[in-house]
């Protein structure tokens, strides 16, 4: 009984892993360096900024104040007016799909190609 | 007849679950301090009241308990948006666990193990939900692996307090 609850449990977090893994090493495979920093505020694109020159931008809304520093081609987010500052402890990004989100001024930037443009929600 | 009205809960049981919620509040809190390197990614100690009620005690104790301790966690170190986040997170994980629990399939530790998956998929749909963007899925596979790991921590945690406290008279 015992020993059939314990192999249980692993089964379900070796699975869990394993699923996990997988995910994890298809979007890796499938990433590739994107061409703009988009930054949406409130779901409505705020601003779009090409990864292949230095920006140094204030994004400053109505929900509040982030900053957007790109440099050699990777996108991250220096300072925010945001209790937890999660968005700048994140990881800088740079390939399509990969997204910085400040939860409380409901900003984030996303990293698009320039095929992405025309459907954006793909 | 009067004698027969049963007691919602002895001052024992009432006693403990004060000290829980308030011991898990300040989990949370001191977990807050800890930057785990990502968002959303942190061990959820709290959660060691919540299973541990959920096997002592009983599901709506869990419940009222989880409830109480995300409403006071939100009040005092959070806001509105964090309180919904929180609510969601032990809402389906709560439910998950009890439904596991039910099965029998699995220990205390399994169990904790689907808590935390869960608690991270919920938030992750709040979070979908808040700011509309879809890109947060990216977030999935390291999610999902944090919740695991921090129902093993949890899992563990919780399994030695019940064992530990298995004489501990709470009814």
């Amino acid at each position: 009984m015992k020993n059939r609850k314990r192999r249980n449990d692993i089964i379900l977090a070796a699975g869990l892993i394993a699923a996990a893994s997988v995910a994890a090493l298809v979007m890796y495979l499938a990433a590739k360096p994107g061409d703009y920093a988009l930054v949406t505020v409130g779901g409505k694109e705020w601003g779009k900024y090409p990864l292949d020159r230095d920006a140094d931008v204030v994004i400053s809304t109505e929900y509040g104040e982030n900053r957007l520093v790109i440099k050699d081609g990777v996108a991250f987010v220096t300072e925010a007016d945001c209790p937890d500052k999660l968005c700048v402890r994140q990881h800088s990004v740079k390939n399509g799909g990969e997204a910085i989100v400040c939860l409380p001024n409901k900003m984030t930037v996303r990293i698009v190609s320039d095929k992405d443009i025309v459907d954006i929600a793909g | 007849m009067r004698k027969e009205k049963r007691k919602l809960m002895s001052p024992r049981t009432l006693c403990f679950l004060g000290m829980a919620a308030c011991a898990s509040m300040m989990l949370s809190y001191a977990e807050s301090f800890i930057p785990f390197g990502l968002p959303g990614l942190k061990p959820g100690l709290a959660n060691i009241f919540t299973v541990f009620i959920l096997y002592r005690i009983g599901a709506p104790y869990a419940f009222a308990v989880s409830l109480v301790r995300c409403c006071l966690t939100a009040l005092l170190f959070g806001n509105a948006v964090s309180l919904w986040y929180s609510l969601a997170g032990a809402a389906l994980s709560l439910a998950v666990m009890l439904l596991l629990k039910q099965t029998s399939a699995f220990s205390p530790l399994g169990v904790s193990i689907a808590g935390g998956v869960c608690h991270n998929a919920a938030q992750l749909a709040v979070a979908v939900a808040v700011t509309g963007v879809r890109e947060i899925v990216w977030y999935i596979p390291l999610l999902a692996l944090g919740g695991t790991v921090a129902g093993v921590i949890v899992g563990a945690a919780a399994g030695i307090m019940l064992k530990k406290l298995e004489k501990f008279k709470i009814k």
